[in-house]
Parts: C-alpha cells; sequence; structure tokens
C-alpha cells in the first residue's frame, strides 16, 4: 500500500493543519520566552487561514474516498471545514486581549484550539464510524483543556469537569449505540451500514436501540432538551474566549456527524428518528427560549439561546427532505458567525479584572458607544430573526422546509415560540438603547478586534444581496451529499 | 415601462439615512438636520413622477423592477406600482419631510439617530408599498419595525419600554403567522413568491380561510382592528410626535394596504364567507371605539382612539365588496393619513411648551395663539368629516358602498360621524375655547415659521382632497375596479358560493 492508493491529496488541508499545530506546539518549546506565545498566536491564526484558503483552492465538486473509506472528501465537508477554519481564527482575534489580561496567552492554549479545529475537521469528512468518533474526542478533550486552562478560576475549573463528565458520558453512549450498529451490519463503514440496513424491518428492536443511543449520544454533544443541562454551566464558567470557541465551530462539526450518521448512516431509518427529533427540536425551542428570559448572566441567556437554536437547526434535519437538510447547514453556518460576533462582543466589552458578562453591564452601551451598540442591535435582531438580517433567512428556510414536510403544525409551533425568544433579545436592546449607562469604563480594545467584529456582524446584514448564492451552495453541498 | 425609479425611491432613503447617522454626535446635530431635511425633500420630488409618470388607464403594474434574487427559492427582487400603492408611497414620502420639519428643535439628544431612523423608516414604508415579491414584501414588512421599535424606545415619554415592547411583539405575531400562509402560498403555487401569481392561484375554501385567518391577524394588528388594537393607545401616548405621525399616517395604512394586496385578491371566497365577521369587528370600532374616544383625558390618546374609530371606517368600506366602498376606504386611508398627522402634530405644538398632554391643563389657548387655533379648528373640522375637507370624501364614499350593501351597516357607520363631532369637537371647546385657564396657557407663544410651515403642508393637502379628490380618485380607480371584480369570481375548483 502506497500513498498514492491512499489518495492522501484529499486530505492536504487536514494534514497542514495537524502538521502546523505540531510546528507549533514544537516551536513553543524552543522559542524565546518573550516572543513565544505572541509568535504562536499569529502562526495559529495565519495557520486557519491558510487552511481555509487551501480547501478553497481544492473544493470539490463531487465525492471522493481517501484513506481506504475512512475519509470522504465532498462538498459539504469543504463548506463546514472553511467555515470551521475562519470562525475559530475570528474567535482567536476576539480572545486575545481577554486571554493577556488573564494570563491564558500561552501557545498551549494556540495549540489546543489547532488540534480541536483538527478534530472538527476530521468529523466533516468521517465516513467510518471509527474515523467520526476520533474526530469528535479529539475535538472534545482540546475542548476540555481549553476550559481548564483557566485553572485559578474555581467557576472554570468546574465547568471542565462537568463537561469532561457528562462528554464522556454522552461518548460512551455513542460508542454503545456504534457497537450495536456493527454487530448487526459487519462494518463500521458508514455507506456499508446504510447498504447493510436497508433490508431491515422497521421494527427491528436492536435497531431501534441502536438508534436511540445514537440520537441521544447527538442530543447531548448538541445540547438539546432534555440532554442540555451542561450547556449553560459550560458557557457560563468558561472564560469567554474559550465560550466563544466553543459556541462557534463546533456546531458546524457537530452539524457535520448529524448528518453523517443519521442521514448518511441510518438514512432509511428516517421513521424511526423522525419523531424523537421532533420532540427533541420543539423542546429545545421550547425551554431555550422560556428559560432564557429568566437569565441575568450574558453567557448563560447566550447558552439558552443556543439551546433554542440547536432545536430551529434539528427542524431541518427531521423533515426528512433534501431542503430541509441544507435548510440546517445554512442555519447553522450562520448561527455560528452570529454566535461568535456575539461573545466577540462581549470580549470587546470585557476588560482587566471585568468580565462584562451580567446583563446589567450593557447598559447605555448606545451612549457609550454608538458603533458597537448598533452591532448588538443587528446580532440580536438576526438571532431572534427578524428581517432583515441572515438570520431570518435562515429561519425562513426551516420553517419553509418544514411546511414543505407536511409539518406546519410543528411550523406553527416554531413560529411562535420564535416570538417569545424575540423578548429576550428585546430585553438585550433595551438595555443598550433605552436605559441610561451604569459603567463608565471606556472601550479600549485593539484595533483588529474591532475591525474583525465590525465585518462579522455587518456580514450578517450586507450578505442580503447575496445570499442566495449562499443558499445555492448549500443546496449543492447537500445535494451532491452521496455514499 | 422600465426604469428603476423605484429602487431608487427606496434605497436612496436608506443610503441618505447611513450618511445622515455619519455627522455623528450631538455636537454636529444642525448638519444632520439640514441633511435630512435636503434628504428629505430632494426624494419627495424624486416620487413626484411616480404621479406624473402614471398610467390611469390601466391596472396593471407600472414601474416594475424584476431581478432574481434568492434562486433556490424562487424568490425575486420584484417591484412595481398600481393605483392602489402609488398614492401610498406619495404619501409616505411628503410625510417624511412633515416630519423632519416637526423634529428640527423639538429633538435635541441623538438628533442624527433620530433623524436617521426616520429616513430608513422611509425608504422601507416604501419598500412595503411597492413589493410584488411576497418575500421582499415580508422582509420591508418586518424590517419597518425595528427603526419605529427605537423612536419609540429612546425618544419616547416616560413608559416607553412597555408600549415599545408591546408594540413590537403585537406585530411580530401577526407578522409570523403570515408568513406561514405565504410558505403554504408558496407549495400550493408550485414554487413561487410573485404575489401576482397567488391572485390567480386556485385555492379551495377550506384553506382559503386558513389563510384569510393567518393574514388577518397580520393586517388587523396594523390597522388595528378591534379587540388587537391596545397597543396603539399605548404607542402613540408614548411616542414622541415624529413617531406619532409615521405611525398613524403610515404603518396603520399598511394594514388596509394588506387588506388590498392580499387579503381579498388571493383569498376572495373566504373574503366573502367571513365578510360579515369582519365588518362586525370594524363597526364595533366605528362605534364603540368612538365612544372610548369620548372620555379620554389625554389629547394623544383620544386622537389614537379617534384613528381606530376612523380606520374602522377603512375595514367596512373593503369588505362591503363594491367600488365606492374600495374607493372609499383608499381615500379614508390618505385623508387620515393628513389628517392625523396633523392632529398629532397639534397636540406636540402644545406638548412642546407645556410639557402636558392632558385636556385639563388648557383652555382658553385661542387668546394667546390664534393662529394655532385656526389650524387646530381646521384638522378638527376635517377629523368630524365635514364637507369641503378631506374627512368626508371618504367617509361619504365608504357610507354610500355600505349602503348599498346593507343599508344597517350604513346607518351605524354614520353614527361614528356624530361621535366623532363629539368627541373631537368637545376636545376643541375644552382645549381651544373657554376662559384662559392659567397663567402658563396665557403666556403661550403662538406657532413659529417652522411649525407654520409643516401645518399648512397638512392643512393645503386637507383642503385640496377635499373640495378637488379627482386627481386622487383618477389614478385608484382602474386598479379598484379591477380588485372588486377579480373578488367577485370565485377561486374554488368546486362551487363554493
Amino acid at each position: 500500500m502506497n500513498l498514492h492508493t491512499l489518495q492522501t491529496a484529499l486530505a492536504i488541508p487536514d494534514l497542514f493543519l495537524a502538521a502546523m499545530a505540531s510546528v507549533i506546539l514544537v516551536l513553543g518549546l524552543f522559542a524565546d520566552e518573550k516572543k513565544r506565545d505572541l509568535l504562536c498566536y499569529w502562526l495559529s491564526v495565519a495557520t486557519l487561514v491558510s487552511t481555509a484558503f487551501l480547501v478553497i483552492a481544492d473544493f470539490s465538486t463531487e465525492s471522493a474516498v481517501a484513506f481506504n473509506g475512512l475519509f470522504v472528501d465532498d462538498p459539504m465537508a469543504d463548506l463546514c471545514k472553511v467555515a470551521i477554519c475562519l470562525l475559530s481564527a475570528v474567535v482567536f482575534i476576539y480572545g486575545r486581549d481577554y486571554n493577556r489580561q488573564r494570563g491564558l496567552f500561552k501557545n498551549e492554549y494556540y495549540v489546543l484550539g489547532l488540534f480541536a479545529v483538527c478534530g472538527m475537521m476530521v468529523m466533516s469528512s468521517a465516513n467510518h464510524l471509527l474515523t467520526l468518533y476520533l474526530g469528535l474526542e479529539l475535538m472534545s478533550l482540546c475542548l476540555y483543556a481549553m476550559i481548564a486552562f483557566y485553572r485559578d478560576d474555581q467557576l472554570a475549573v468546574e465547568s471542565a469537569m462537568k463537561y469532561f463528565v457528562l462528554g464522556a458520558l454522552a461518548s460512551s453512549i455513542l460508542l454503545y449505540g456504534m457497537s450495536l450498529l456493527y454487530g448487526m451490519t459487519g462494518s463500521l463503514a458508514l455507506p456499508a451500514i446504510a447498504t447493510q440496513l436497508a433490508g431491515v424491518e422497521p421494527g427491528d428492536l436492536s435497531l431501534a436501540l441502536a438508534v436511540v443511543l445514537v440520537v441521544v449520544a447527538l442530543a447531548f454533544k448538541l445540547g438539546a432538551v432534555p440532554f442540555h443541562m451542561w450547556v449553560p454551566d459550560v458557557y457560563h464558567g468558561s472564560p469567554t474566549s474559550t465560550t466563544a470557541f466553543i459556541s462557534a465551530a463546533p456546531k458546524i462539526a457537530a452539524f457535520a456527524i448529524v448528518l453523517r450518521l443519521l442521514i448518511g448512516g441510518l438514512g432509511d431509518q428516517h421513521g424511526l428518528w423522525q419523531e424523537m427529533l421532533v420532540i427533541l427540536a420543539l423542546l429545545s425551542v421550547a425551554a431555550g427560549n422560556i428559560i432564557a428570559i429568566a437569565q441575568k448572566n450574558l453567557k448563560r441567556l447566550l447558552a439558552y439561546s443556543a439551546i433554542s437554536h440547536m432545536g430551529f437547526f434539528l427542524f431541518g434535519i427531521l423533515s426528512g427532505t433534501a431542503a430541509g437538510y441544507s435548510a440546517s447547514l445554512f442555519y447553522v453556518l450562520v448561527y455560528a458567525t452570529m454566535s461568535g460576533a456575539a461573545f466577540g462582543l462581549i470580549l470587546y466589552l470585557s476588560g482587566k479584572d471585568f468580565e462584562s458578562d451580567r446583563l446589567s453591564d450593557l447598559r447605555g452601551l448606545g451612549r457609550r458607544s454608538p458603533g458597537i451598540a448598533l452591532m448588538v442591535l443587528i446580532l440580536m435582531f438576526s438571532m431572534a430573526g427578524v428581517p432583515p438580517t441572515a438570520g431570518f433567512f435562515a429561519k425562513l428556510s426551516v420553517i419553509q422546509a418544514l411546511v414543505d414536510a407536511n409539518l406546519a403544525w410543528v411550523a406553527v409551533t416554531a413560529v411562535i415560540l420564535a416570538v417569545i425568544g424575540a423578548y429576550y433579545y428585546l430585553r438585550i436592546i433595551k438595555l443598550v438603547y433605552f436605559d441610561p449607562p451604569e459603567i463608565e469604563r471606556p472601550l479600549n480594545s485593539p484595533a483588529d478586534h474591532q475591525y474583525t467584529l465590525a465585518l462579522n456582524v455587518f456580514l450578517i446584514v450586507a450578505i442580503l444581496p447575496w445570499i442566495g448564492k449562499l443558499i445555492s451552495l448549500c443546496n449543492q453541498a447537500i445535494a451532491r451529499f452521496v455514499y | 415601462m422600465d426604469s428603476n425609479l423605484l429602487s431608487l425611491l427606496i434605497w436612496s432613503p436608506v443610503i441618505a439615512g447611513i450618511l445622515v447617522l455619519a455627522t455623528g454626535g450631538d455636537e454636529r446635530a444642525g448638519i444632520a438636520r439640514k441633511l435630512a431635511l435636503g434628504f428629505s425633500v430632494a426624494i419627495f420630488l424624486l416620487s413626484i413622477p411616480l404621479y406624473t409618470g402614471f398610467d390611469t388607464m390601466t391596472p396593471d403594474m407600472q414601474f416594475t423592477e424584476h431581478y432574481p434574487w434568492i434562486s433556490a427559492f424562487s424568490i425575486h427582487y420584484a417591484l412595481g406600482v398600481d393605483g392602489i400603492s402609488m398614492p401610498l408611497i406619495l404619501l409616505t414620502t411628503l410625510l417624511t419631510v412633515v416630519v423632519v420639519i416637526a423634529g428640527w428643535q423639538v429633538i435635541t439628544d441623538r438628533v442624527a439617530q433620530y433623524m436617521a431612523a426616520f429616513l430608513i423608516m422611509e425608504g422601507i414604508m416604501i419598500g412595503v408599498f411597492a413589493s410584488l415579491d411576497a418575500v421582499l414584501f415580508y422582509v420591508f414588512w418586518e424590517a419597518m419595525l425595528i427603526p419605529m421599535f427605537l423612536v419609540i424606545g429612546i425618544w419616547g415619554g416616560p413608559n416607553r419600554i412597555y408600549a415599545t415592547i408591546k408594540f413590537f411583539l403585537y406585530t411580530l405575531l401577526g407578522s409570523l403567522l403570515m408568513l406561514v400562509a405565504i410558505l403554504y402560498l408558496y407549495n400550493a403555487s408550485g414554487g413561487s413568491f410573485s404575489i401576482l401569481d397567488y391572485h390567480a392561484l386556485p385555492i379551495g375554501l377550506q384553506p382559503q380561510i386558513l389563510v384569510f385567518l393567518a393574514f388577518f391577524c397580520a393586517f388587523a394588528v396594523k390597522v388595528p382592528m378591534f379587540p388587537v388594537h391596545t397597543w396603539l393607545p399605548d404607542a402613540h401616548v408614548e411616542a414622541p410626535t415624529g413617531g406619532s405621525v409615521i405611525l398613524a399616517a403610515i404603518m396603520l395604512k399598511m394594514g388596509g394596504y394588506g387588506f388590498l394586496r392580499f387579503s381579498l385578491p388571493v383569498t376572495p371566497d373566504a373574503s366573502h364567507e367571513l365578510a360579515g365577521f369582519v365588518i362586525a369587528l370594524s363597526l364595533i370600532a366605528v362605534v364603540y371605539i368612538a365612544l372610548v374616544a369620548l372620555v379620554q383625558q389625554d389629547m394623544k390618546k383620544l386622537i389614537a382612539y379617534s384613528s381606530i374609530s376612523h380606520m374602522g371606517f377603512v375595514t367596512l368600506g373593503l369588505f362591503v365588496f363594491n367600488a365606492q366602498g374600495a374607493e372609499g376606504a383608499m381615500m379614508q386611508m390618505i385623508s387620515h393619513g393628513f389628517i392625523s398627522g396633523a392632529l398629532f402634530l397639534c397636540v406636540g405644538v402644545l406638548y412642546d411648551r407645556m410639557h402636558s398632554r392632558l385636556i385639563e391643563s388648557y383652555g382658553g389657548i385661542a387668546t394667546p395663539m390664534p393662529v394655532f387655533a385656526a389650524f387646530m379648528v381646521l384638522f378638527a373640522m376635517a377629523n368630524s368629516g365635514l364637507p369641503g375637507t378631506s374627512g368626508f370624501v371618504g367617509e361619504f364614499l365608504v357610507i354610500l358602498g355600505a349602503f348599498q350593501a346593507n343599508p344597517w351597516f350604513a346607518i351605524l357607520a354614520a353614527l361614528t360621524l356624530v361621535f366623532g363631532a363629539a368627541y373631537t369637537l368637545w376636545m376643541i371647546k375644552r382645549v381651544v375655547y373657554g376662559k384662559v385657564a392659567s397663567n402658563a396657557v396665557a403666556a403661550l407663544d403662538d406657532l413659529n415659521g417652522r411649525e407654520i410651515l409643516m401645518l399648512s403642508i397638512l392643512a393645503g393637502m386637507v383642503l385640496l382632497v377635499g373640495i378637488w379628490p379627482n386627481p386622487f380618485l383618477e389614478v385608484m380607480h382602474a386598479s379598484i375596479d379591477n380588485l372588486v371584480q377579480h373578488v367577485e369570481v370565485s377561486k374554488c375548483p368546486v362551487i363554493c358560493r
């Protein structure tokens, strides 16, 4: 077996990222102590951006497998990888000053981040249960460490512990489901599983058990109600720079494995998992939106908002149509962009010894800084799904998929819950624009943070004339989603 | 006819708004004001070719534009106007000029943001009236809430936060149900978001009723109709004067416009089926809300309730299904735009001087403010439907149309002329005439040049429409006739009425 038969060329971006992560790790050992961290930071950002460009340069138009079927390179994987790399780079920029002020600005932090991104890329391209699990664990272990990195902070250590225990539990459930699938089909490759299961009767008990276990594990990872308990604590307890990281790119990777497992592997069992997803999605949207109203902490509020957004994302998956999967992909891309920007804003407002994570910290921001206030405005309306923002089109495409799949009642319920959700986004705008300022801290963050943030937020509105192109891209990514 | 006039009218106010916003803080407020005035006048002049170039003989869409936007869902950037939407666009551009003048001295805090909000809102409102694609329409329809939400919340009165959140959530809930209806129509039409396709789409009675009700939620909240009107008095009372003017003069018209553009032509059978229900709600609004207006202590609240009552005429005129009724409804919408806007400005003038909107704070202001009193009495007369003012034309036509449908409707509706005169004139008697109430009132200054200018524009329009309504009726005639005929033809696959 030589490298040629392995089709290594397909995985060049992933390999480049892994190699660079190792180089940066070694560099950290030998570089001059004073310049080490900054050098590693900039190298990490540059690596992520160049990886994204490597993926774009070789954007696949059809799917091809590598490493004897362990790895697949298709348009969906490429789209996810570009978004994952760029968002992670952006989030690194947001977190730089925050990390520096808290002693987290260490080369190891960024190496962990790069390996997590590597895990996400492997998840996006997984064509085999083992690859999928490997990517998932690579990502998760790095994330646990990135939270615990803030080791002097009690909350951070606690949430790392919680995340680790529950994450391990979810992984073991996933492994159990996978082992059942292996037992039934004799294969770990997703396409083979799909073919083998095609003939199994829908009433088969062991198959049902396997599907339930897989769905539960995915729900855990996504943070769908009732498996959401860890989300608020982890979002709240983690250093904000890490929360920003967790809240953006991993959602896209999660989309990828949901799609690979449920549609790629268990697509014929659609009837089995659809009803479970309906309940998970509705509960997530309802609980996420309602509990968010009671929150006083911005990070917790965004965590509940994330739960409800995951519910919306599941609506697209459960519709069981190509249009629905494409809507979900579009939704998750838009959501991850918004979420990264939201935490970027919190990081912007935070300072040394000051976590700007209480809702009341936003009071009177409209007077302190009209520009930042306008960004909060756009972001909140986009999260609430009010036009003219990308968030509206994301919700529109998901709801359209639901109506299309004869699930109009789910669509109407989702819409009503979205109005409830609009309330807490409006309350944030109220704090920003209508209330007098409470604190008079001057806002000074580095220019690159400021410009990246502005670009990130205004993209949510400025993309509208070209949003049709992005939706078509998602459609193509899903349409060619074949094994 | 191929031109980009409508796009220009939609996007130039938005860009103007961004430019005004860029002038920054209040130290450059003067520049922001002048820029805003210059832009709003320029945009009004720009909108005049819409009238002069309009072909009154055809009910077809004119000034159309059509570009693909989101091809995956066949969403288009499609614009066009007919005799129903064109007058409303002119109303928007004219009133924006008035609002900019009205905010000139009154707004001293965050001036650039205030002016920018109204300019951006102007563009969005023109977008609502000009959209021929349901998603584009929806985008503008919802986007409009954002600047209004901020205007009430930032520059509003003491209870502004309650009022603005109520306003937002009420309208959002209604609109989202409309969105579901639009998505249903998209699927039923085999993948089209074109509003004109929906007009021609045959639908069975049962789905028509559901679609009608979903649209009804959105439009009834906007109009607003009894019993979903409660957000309006709150929003009006708390909004700054400019916000109240736009809210009453244009935003409420969007509900009426929605009925004309969606409910009647898309679901004609359901409209006939449920006409009794809508007419009943309209008559309750006309009579009951007029009685509510009678007992108000706060002038802004009184005018807000008067608006609801007058908008009841609009929905009544639309659902009697004849040309007089529909033309009357359109005239009533335009006339109400001028009159309610003017009355809110009058209250604003008083409020700026006395910081009170309560009727009891005033009395005998004709003595210190004779010019103001003349304007206020004129608008009050117009509000109670005096012949020779614009208020008469619409109400007369609607009553005429209602009489053809059922004389009792006409009799009940005519009652409002009595009630309308009662609450308006009673307010005038207590505020304008009588003994001078206090030293503060006696010391009031009369109108300054700026205030005379803004009120004269509206007074001129009220008299023009009242004395010579033909130029307005002419442009809408062909479209309204076409609509009335369209509604008479059943769309059910099987006979259902």
